[in-house]
C-alpha cells in the first residue's frame, strides 16, 4: 500500500489536526476527522475492500458514497456498514466482509473458475433435488452467504422516534432542494429538509471553487430562514397524504431515529445518481465512476490513481479529468461523445493495468474513470403514483407530467426533473419552494376548516395554486449502457449481463421476472446503480427498447432501514394497581395480564388456596373493568347487552350476566349491581374492560342515540378487593360501618353502599368467584392502600393473608367457573358454556339474539344445540396427572380411527380435593356425565379421564358461598 | 397513512381510528333470516369505488361516524355524518 493523501487542498472536509487511529483487518491505520472509513483506507493506499458475493472477485471503490456496492465492511459487532458513507471514529475495528481466509487470498474465489455452474438461477436449479439433501445443502450454502457477522452478545442500541408536522418536506439538500426549502420558508412555511449525506450542498461539495462557494451560500441561506436540516438522514418512504418515514442514522449526533412526518407538500429533489458502464472487467479495482473519483479527490484529498483513463460522455466526466490533472495524475481523456468506447479493463490480482478501447487501442492505466450517464432516482415520486417515462434523447427516465390530483402535493425539482445551469436549477428550486408553500397554505386552511374545535379558518379557502413554473430543459446524452463485451451489471449481487441474457432466453423476458430470477437490483444498492443497465441489457436481449421494457417498481424503503429503527422505543403503557408497592413489599411474584402487572402469588399459591378455604384471604382485583351506568334507559341498555333479563332486578341486588357478540359468541361476562332505580355498576372481565366500553359506545351511538343513558368507565376510580373465606364476614364486621352484614340482611348476590375502615362511598357486593363466602369491595382508589392494610391488621388473628391470581384461578376451577377467552374461544357460542337457561329468547332484542335462537331452536339445514360442543368438568383417572392446557381429547370414531372430540381448556392440581381437575370443551356426544374420555398428553401418551356431572368439582350445591 | 376526517377532531392518522366496516342497517332481529343476518355480519361489498363506512375515533373523541370513501383511490368525500348517518352537529 502506498500512501496517496495529497497535501492540504481547498474545500477538503478533513481536519488534519485531528488524526484518528483505527484498525483494518487487525492492522493499525489512521485517518483524519471528516474521513469516511473508505477515504481513510484509500488514503493509506488500500485498493481492495471486499470480495464479491458470488464469485469472490476482489472489489475496490466505485462511487465512494452510501451506494458503493463494494465497500460494505464490518465495524466491531456491526455488519454491513457502508464504508463509503460512515464517518471514521477513533478506535473503530474495521474488517473486510466475504473474505476467507484473507482479503488478499480468498479460497472461495475458486468459484470464479466454475463460474458457469454459478450462473443465474443456479441456486434454484441445483439444490431442488433430492429434497432430503436440503439440510446438507443449507449447511454448505450458509458458509458462502454474503455479508458480515452478527454477534448475539452485542449490547442493545438505543433507537428513538419522533413525530413531525412540517408544512413542506424537501428530500435532498442539493442546490435545487436547498433553494426550494429556503423559498418555501421565506413564504412562511415550516420546512424540514432531509439530506442523505453528512452535509448539505449536493454535488457542489466536490465541485469547483465557484460551485463550492454557491453550495455553502445556499445552505447558509436555508439555515438563516429557519429551515430544519437533517443530515445523514434519508426519506425512505412516502404513503397516503404525504405520510413520510425519515431515518436519521446512528451517527456521532445521537442514536438512530425514525422520524414520522406528516407533510402538506413533499418536494422531491434527490438529484441524479451516476450509472456504471457494463464491459469486461468493469468490476476490477481501479475502475471508478467520475463522482467517486471527484469525491475522493475534492472531499478527502485522496489521489485515486497515478495513471488514469477518463472515458467521458458528459461534463461531469470532463470535470473529473480536469480535477485529476490538477492533482498531478497523468490523464488520457477518451471522449464517448466522439464514439470511443471502453471494451475491457485488464490486469492481474485485483489491479487494473490497461484499458482496451473499441478501436483496439490499449492504454496503460491504474485508474479508469467512467462517466456514462445518469439514473434519476424517481422512487419517492413513484410512491406518490407518478410514473417514470424514458427519454432516449436524454438517456434517462423522467417523472411523468402530473396528472392525478394527488400529485399536486408532491413536486419535484433539480436533476430528477431536468437539466440546466446552476442558476436555472436554483431558480427552478425557488419556484418549486414558493409553489409548495402556497399549496401548503391552502391545505392548512382546508385542514383547519375541517377541525371542529380549531379556531375558525379566516376567509374563504384560497384557490389551489396552479403550477406556473418554467420547466427545466433536457440535455442530450448518448445512450451508454453496455459495451460489446459482457460485464457485471449488479455489483452487489454479482449478476452479469450474460446472466441477464440467459434469463431472457429461458423465458424470464420481463424486467420484473428477470429481476427475481437473477436477483439483479436486489442487493445493497437496491437498484440505484444497476436498474437502468438491467433494463437496457434486457431490452437488447429481447430486441426491444428501454422505453418498451420499462423500469421495475420502486417501493419503500428508499435506503435500508435497521430493524431497530423500525422497532424504536415502545410506548405501550404498563398499568399497576395503587396497591402495587404493597404487593412488592409482600414479596409477590408478578405476572403480566394484558397491560397490567399483577401478583401471581406471594410464595405458595397452594397454601394461599388452603388459607382461603380455611380462614380468609384478600386479593387485589382492581383491573376488573367497571362501568358506571346512569339514566332512565340504563335498564334498556343492560337488556340489550346481556343475554339475560334485567327489568326485575331489585335495587340492592347484583346479577351475573353474559354478553354475546352478534354472531352468538361469548364476548364477556361479569356481575352488575343495581345501586339505584336508574343507576348500575357493571363489572367486566379485566382483559375485556377496554373492549366493552367501545362495544357499548358503538350500540349507544349507532343504534340507540335516542336513549337517555350515560356510561362512564370507572375502572381506575376504584381499588377493588375481594375478601374471601369462611371468616370473611367476621373480618368485615370489624371494619364496616352502616351496613348490616347479617346473612339475612345482606344476602348472596346483593350489593350495599357503606364505609370500610372509615372510608365512605364504598360499594360492597356479595358474590363468589372462588366458591367461598366473599365480599367484593370497591373502594375510592386513593384509599386502597389504607383499606388493604386495615384488612390485614384487623384480621391478623383470623389468619388473613393476601392471595394472588394463581390461587384465584385454582379456586374458580375447583368451583367450575369458566373464564372468557380461556375456556371459551372465538367460536364458543353461549349454549356451549351451559348458559342455556340464562338466554332469554323471549326478549325483544339483545346482541346475538338471532344466532342464539337458531343455535337453541335449530336452524333449517343446520343442527340445533346438539351440534355445539359443551363445556364440561373433567377429572383424569390418575389424580396426580395434570394434563397441560390445550391437550386434545380423542375417541374412536365410526370408522375405527381415532378422532379429536375436544380439548382441555383449563387444568390445575386442586389442593382442596388433592387431585387434578380440568375444564374441557367436548362434542355433545361425549359430554354426558360419566363418559370415559381419552386425553392425549404432550408426549403422545393416552390418559384416561371422565366427564363430571357438574362444572363444579367442589361444593356443587354452593352451600359455602351462600352461608 | 391515510388522513381520516373525524367530525370532532378533524383529519387524523388512520391508525388513531378503527374502521368498523361498511355502514349497513342492522336487520330486524325478530324477522331476519340466517342468509340475511350472516350477510350483514360477514359480507362487505368492497367496491372499487365509493362506499359508506363507519369509523370509530379510538384515540381521539371516541365518536362513531359515517363517511364515504373511494376504496380504489383512497380518498374521502362529503362532510362526515353522525353515527346513525345524520348530518353532523348533533351531540
Amino acid at each position: 500500500m502506498s500512501p496517496t493523501r495529497l497535501p492540504a487542498r481547498p474545500g477538503e472536509v478533513i481536519d488534519r489536526d485531528r488524526p484518528l487511529d483505527f484498525t483494518w483487518n487487525g492492522r493499525q491505520v489512521s485517518g483524519f476527522a471528516g474521513d469516511t472509513i473508505v477515504s481513510a483506507l484509500a488514503a493509506g493506499g488500500c485498493r481492495v475492500f471486499s470480495r464479491s458475493m458470488k464469485y469472490h472477485r476482489p472489489r475496490g471503490i466505485l462511487t465512494a458514497d452510501f451506494w458503493d456496492p463494494n465497500t460494505l465492511v464490518q465495524v466491531g459487532d456491526e455488519p454491513n456498514v457502508r464504508g463509503g458513507h460512515r464517518l471514521l471514529e477513533a478506535g473503530m475495528q474495521v474488517t473486510a466482509q466475504n473474505a476467507w481466509p484473507s482479503l488478499r487470498f480468498d479460497a472461495k474465489a475458486l468459484t470464479a473458475l466454475g463460474g458457469r455452474a454459478l450462473s443465474a438461477g443456479f441456486y434454484y436449479k441445483t439444490f431442488m433435488r433430492p429434497r432430503r439433501l436440503w439440510p446438507l445443502y443449507e449447511k454448505v450454502l450458509a458458509r458462502f452467504a454474503p455479508g458480515g457477522v452478527i454477534d448475539p452478545d452485542s449490547a442493545p442500541r438505543r433507537h428513538e422516534k419522533r413525530y413531525a408536522h412540517p408544512d413542506v418536506v424537501v428530500a435532498g439538500g442539493g442546490p435545487a432542494g436547498l433553494a426550494a426549502a429556503t423559498a418555501a420558508a421565506r413564504a412562511g412555511a415550516r420546512v424540514l429538509l432531509v439530506e442523505h449525506e453528512h452535509a448539505p450542498g449536493g454535488h457542489l461539495r466536490w465541485g469547483t471553487k465557484r460551485e463550492r462557494a454557491l453550495g455553502a451560500a445556499v445552505a447558509d441561506a436555508a439555515r438563516t430562514v429557519g429551515v430544519e436540516i437533517l443530515t445523514d438522514a434519508t426519506l425512505v418512504g412516502r404513503w397516503e397524504d404525504n405520510w413520510l418515514a425519515i431515518v436519521e442514522r446512528d451517527g456521532a449526533g445521537g442514536p438512530e431515529r425514525l422520524v414520522k412526518a406528516r407533510a402538506k407538500v413533499l418536494v422531491a429533489a434527490p438529484g441524479l445518481i451516476e450509472r456504471p458502464y457494463v464491459f469486461a472487467g468493469n468490476d476490477r479495482p481501479g475502475v471508478m465512476l467520475s463522482q467517486g473519483a471527484r469525491r475522493l479527490l475534492n472531499l478527502w484529498s485522496v489521489r485515486p490513481g497515478d495513471r488514469a483513463v477518463v472515458w467521458s460522455a458528459n461534463t461531469a466526466g470532463d470535470a473529473a479529468a480536469a480535477d485529476l490533472e490538477v492533482a498531478g495524475v497523468a490523464v488520457e481523456h477518451v471522449d464517448a461523445r466522439a464514439g470511443h468506447t471502453v471494451v475491457a479493463a485488464e490486469g492481474r490480482r485485483g489491479r487494473l493495468e490497461r484499458v482496451v478501447l473499441s478501436d483496439g487501442t490499449r492504454l496503460e492505466a491504474d485508474l479508469l474513470v467512467t462517466a456514462a450517464g445518469w439514473t434519476a432516482p424517481t422512487s419517492l415520486l413513484n410512491m406518490a403514483g407518478v410514473r417514470p417515462v424514458y427519454d432516449a434523447a436524454a438517456a434517462r427516465f423522467f417523472p411523468a407530467p402530473p396528472g392525478a390530483p394527488e400529485a399536486g402535493t408532491v413536486l419535484s425539482t433539480g436533476g430528477v426533473s431536468g437539466d440546466g445551469s446552476l442558476d436555472e436549477l436554483v431558480g427552478h428550486g425557488e419556484a418549486t419552494g414558493r409553489l409548495a408553500a402556497a399549496r401548503a397554505a391552502t391545505l392548512a386552511h382546508r385542514l383547519q376548516g375541517a377541525t371542529a374545535w380549531a379556531a375558525p379558518a379566516s376567509g374563504a379557502e384560497p384557490p389551489f395554486p396552479t403550477d406556473e413554473r418554467t420547466p427545466l430543459g433536457r440535455d442530450p446524452h448518448p445512450e451508454l449502457y453496455r459495451s460489446s463485451t459482457d460485464g457485471i451489471v449488479d455489483l452487489s449481487e454479482d449478476v452479469s449481463s450474460r446472466d441477464l441474457r440467459h434469463g431472457a432466453a429461458e423465458g424470464f423476458d420481463s424486467v420484473e421476472l428477470v429481476k427475481r430470477w437473477t436477483t439483479a437490483t436486489m442487493g445493497s444498492a437496491q437498484g440505484k446503480l444497476e436498474t437502468v443497465n438491467t433494463v437496457a441489457v434486457l431490452a437488447e436481449a429481447t430486441a426491444s427498447t428501454v422505453a418498451e421494457v420499462g423500469t421495475t417498481t420502486w417501493r419503500p424503503p428508499y435506503a435500508p432501514v435497521t430493524l431497530g429503527a423500525l422497532a424504536g422505543r415502545m410506548f405501550e403503557p404498563v398499568r399497576v394497581s395503587v396497591l402495587h408497592d404493597l404487593h412488592v413489599a409482600a414479596g409477590m411474584t408478578p405476572i403480566g395480564a394484558g397491560q397490567w402487572i399483577r401478583p401471581e402469588h406471594y410464595g405458595d399459591p397452594q397454601a394461599e388456596v388452603r388459607n382461603v378455604r380455611a380462614n380468609v384471604g384478600i386479593i387485589d382485583v382492581s383491573p376488573l373493568g367497571k362501568l358506571d351506568i346512569r339514566g332512565p334507559d340504563a335498564t334498556e341498555l343492560l337488556s340489550l347487552l346481556y343475554v339475560n333479563k334485567w327489568r326485575r332486578l331489585a335495587v340492592g341486588s347484583v346479577r351475573y350476566g353474559v354478553m354475546c357478540a352478534e354472531d352468538g359468541v361469548i364476548l364477556d361476562d361479569g356481575v352488575t349491581g343495581r345501586l339505584g332505580e336508574d343507576h348500575y355498576l357493571m363489572s367486566t372481565t379485566s382483559s375485556g374492560a377496554g373492549t366493552m366500553e367501545v362495544w357499548i359506545q358503538n350500540w349507544l351511538q349507532t343504534e340507540h342515540p335516542d336513549w337517555r343513558v350515560r356510561v362512564t368507565p370507572v375502572t381506575d376510580a376504584f381499588t377493588s378487593v375481594n375478601v374471601a373465606g369462611p371468616r370473611s364476614r367476621t373480618l368485615l364486621e370489624r371494619l364496616v360501618d352502616g351496613v348490616d352484614l347479617d346473612p339475612e340482611a345482606f344476602k348472596y348476590m346483593q350489593v350495599r353502599l357503606g364505609a370500610v375502615a372509615g372510608v365512605a362511598g364504598c360499594v360492597m357486593w356479595r358474590i363468589g368467584f372462588t366458591g367461598e363466602l366473599s365480599y367484593e369491595l370497591h373502594v375510592p382508589a386513593g384509599y386502597g392502600p389504607h383499606v388493604w392494610q386495615a384488612l390485614l391488621d384487623a384480621g391478623a388473628d383470623l389468619g388473613v393473608a393476601p392471595f394472588g391470581l394463581e390461587a384465584q384461578r385454582i379456586m374458580r376451577l375447583e368451583k367450575g367457573h369458566f373464564i372468557v377467552g380461556q375456556d371459551t374461544d372465538a367460536l364458543t357460542k353461549a349454549p356451549t358454556a351451559g348458559l342455556k337457561s340464562l338466554i332469554k329468547l323471549d326478549k325483544e332484542d339483545f346482541t346475538g339474539l338471532p344466532e342464539l335462537r337458531w343455535a337453541l331452536e335449530g336452524e333449517p339445514g343446520a343442527g340445533g344445540p346438539e351440534a355445539l360442543p359443551r363445556l364440561v368438568a373433567v377429572q383424569p383417572t390418575d389424580p396426580s396427572y395434570v394434563p397441560p392446557e390445550a391437550c386434545q381429547i380423542v375417541a374412536t370414531g365410526p370408522d375405527g380411527k381415532e378422532q379429536i372430540v375436544g380439548r382441555i381448556t383449563s387444568s390445575r392440581f386442586s389442593p382442596t380435593l388433592e387431585r387434578s381437575i380440568c375444564l374441557a370443551q367436548v362434542e355433545a356426544t361425549h359430554a354426558s356425565p360419566e363418559t370415559a374420555l381419552t386425553v392425549v398428553g404432550t408426549d403422545g401418551r393416552r390418559h384416561r379421564a371422565v366427564a363430571m356431572p357438574h362444572h363444579a368439582h367442589f361444593d356443587p350445591a354452593g352451600e359455602r358461598l351462600r352461608g | 397513512m391515510l388522513l381520516v376526517p373525524c367530525p370532532n377532531c378533524g383529519p387524523r392518522n388512520s391508525a388513531d381510528l378503527t374502521l368498523v366496516g361498511e355502514s349497513e342497517p342492522r336487520p330486524d332481529p325478530a324477522a331476519t333470516t340466517p342468509v340475511e343476518w350472516r350477510s350483514y355480519l360477514y359480507e362487505e361489498d368492497n367496491p372499487a369505488g365509493w362506499t359508506r363506512e363507519t369509523w370509530y375515533c379510538r384515540l381521539g373523541c371516541g365518536r362513531f361516524f359515517v363517511t364515504e370513501r373511494h376504496r380504489a383511490e383512497n380518498r374521502f368525500r362529503n362532510p362526515p355524518l353522525g353515527p346513525s348517518g345524520e348530518p353532523p352537529g348533533r351531540t
